[in-house]
């Protein structure tokens, strides 16, 4: 299996990968390649101009931006899963990023070409999704954040403009003193597509009480999706039984895809074991955090 | 489109198209043949090589995009002509290897883990060669041969190159 011919450049600023994008409809941005460069050995995709954006440094940054960690479209998922900064205030991203591909792709694949490319079954979109975040695009007509709730639109679609990149994705870093996280799969293989997913980040009080909660699923839905539940827990503890009920109540109304893999009965019925024990499991962990003074 | 690429220490200018892989590179124009051509999508780990140390495959990578990086193949570990790096020999010792398809990536996989690890956990190993795909072993004897190697390193003061 071999790519379609292909013409390459490798632009020396973002703004030059916008214009080469406005310029052309059938180039399309290159940064890890691990999804897009199987898709053009199976000619799932043609484009006729790659646009490498994977060395450009003004990408290639992990920052504090206010509220958030932004990570740079041309950083890879190996950086962020050494980066001290991203697992400290981000620690739902850094469970996560084991479970995406493996290894041998990790050191390749970047955190923004993940969300862009918006594969229903992948870690780092759901993380974004469940935790609030943003993306910072910019195209030729210039650059507007996107909030994950109206980027992901469909399987493999998302808000994004012919010409426009992901300039970094933006993850909300909570400043609470008690915070863990959790995120589990069942997928065919390790490293595989996940039939389903889900992540919880849970922050608690001294007296472990949740005074913050997000959980998401993702594999099960069209696009990652963040609970509403999530907005149900802060105030108490969280206790099983009734975790599993708000939780079950929810799931039982969403919207669950199809495909050969599993059923749509097996994925709902699964979504709410996983976002049940995720859940727990986050809070476990921020339970087993001492309460910062 | 021409590209200098620096495999096992030499650098060396090629003429490829763009859509060349970094493994059709290795194999067509450097005549490095050690990386194995499986799936040609990512999914099989027989063409493992390292970029700038890490595992990563040469199927998903154009060799165009591959300039600058310090790639590492299967051809360059052993430390002379004919003989063999102590982990390539822990798979001989091991029978770590049936067809040997898969053996490179196997052993460059093992190498990296080694070199950051010197003793790894059994699930750390095969957390490692999970992104590599055996149809012969069932892996018994490729986790065991890591497990040797490490068992010699640790005996010995030299590097897992050697
Ligand atoms: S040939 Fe590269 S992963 Fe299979
Ligand atoms: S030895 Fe044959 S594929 Fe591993």
């Amino acid at each position: 299996m071999k790519a379609a011919p292909f013409e390459y450049v490798r632009p020396s600023s973002a703004a030059e990968a916008i214009a080469l994008l406005a310029a052309d409809e059938d180039a399309r941005v290159i940064a890890g390649g691990q999804t897009l460069v199987p898709m053009m050995a199976m000619r799932l995709a043609r484009p006729a101009r790659l646009v490498d954006i994977s060395r450009l440094t003004e990408l290639s940054n992990i920052r504090i931006d206010g509220e958030n960690i932004a990570i740079g479209a041309a950083v890879r998922q190996a950086v962020v899963e050494r980066d001290a900064l991203a697992a400290e205030k981000t620690p739902l991203l850094a469970r996560a990023l084991p479970w995406v591909g493996h290894a041998a792709t990790r050191c390749r694949g970047t955190v923004g070409g993940s969300i862009a490319n918006a594969d229903p079954a992948a870690e780092i979109p759901l993380v974004l999704a469940t935790l609030g975040g943003s993306v910072l695009a910019r195209g030729s007509r210039g650059a507007r954040t996107i909030a994950a709730g109206d980027f992901f639109l469909a399987p493999m679609t998302t808000a994004l403009e012919d010409d426009e990149i992901l300039v970094e994705a933006r993850f909300p870093a909570w400043r609470h003193a008690r915070v863990g996280a959790a995120f589990l799969e069942i997928s065919a293989r390790r490293g595989d597509f996940a039939f389903v997913a889900a992540a919880a980040q849970v922050a608690l009080d001294a007296s472990g009480a949740c005074v913050a909660c997000a959980i998401g699923v993702g594999g099960a839905t069209h696009v990652p999706t963040r609970l509403a539940a999530s907005d149900a827990f802060p105030g108490a503890a969280i206790e099983e039984s009734a975790a599993r009920k708000t939780l079950a109540l929810e799931i039982a109304d969403i919207d669950i895809m199809t495909d050969g893999h599993a059923s749509p009965a097996y994925r709902r019925r699964a979504s709410i074991e996983l976002a049940t024990r995720a859940l727990l499991a986050a809070r476990d962990d921020a339970l087993s955090k001492e309460p910062r003074a | 489109m021409k590209v200098a690429l620096t495999v096992n220490g030499d650098t060396r200018e090629i003429d490829v198209e763009p859509r060349t892989t970094l493994l059709d590179a290795l194999r067509d124009s450097l005549r490095l043949t050690g990386a194995h051509t499986g799936c040609e999508h990512g999914v099989c780990g027989a063409c493992t090589v390292l970029i700038d140390g890490a595992p990563a495959r040469a199927c998903l990578m154009f060799a165009v995009q591959a300039d600058g990086f310090e790639l590492t193949t299967i051809e360059g570990l052993a430390p002379a002509p004919g003989e063999l790096s102590l982990i390539q020999d822990a798979f001989c010792e091991t029978h770590g290897m049936q067809c040997g398809y898969c053996t490179p990536g196997m052993v460059l996989t093992a190498h990296a883990l080694l070199r950051d690890d010197p003793a790894p956990s059994r699930e750390k190993i095969v957390e490692a060669i999970s992104a590599n795909i055996c149809r012969c072993t069932g892996y018994g004897q490729i986790v065991e041969a890591i497990e040797l190697a490490a068992r010699r390193l640790a005996g010995s003061n030299a590097g897992p190159a050697t």
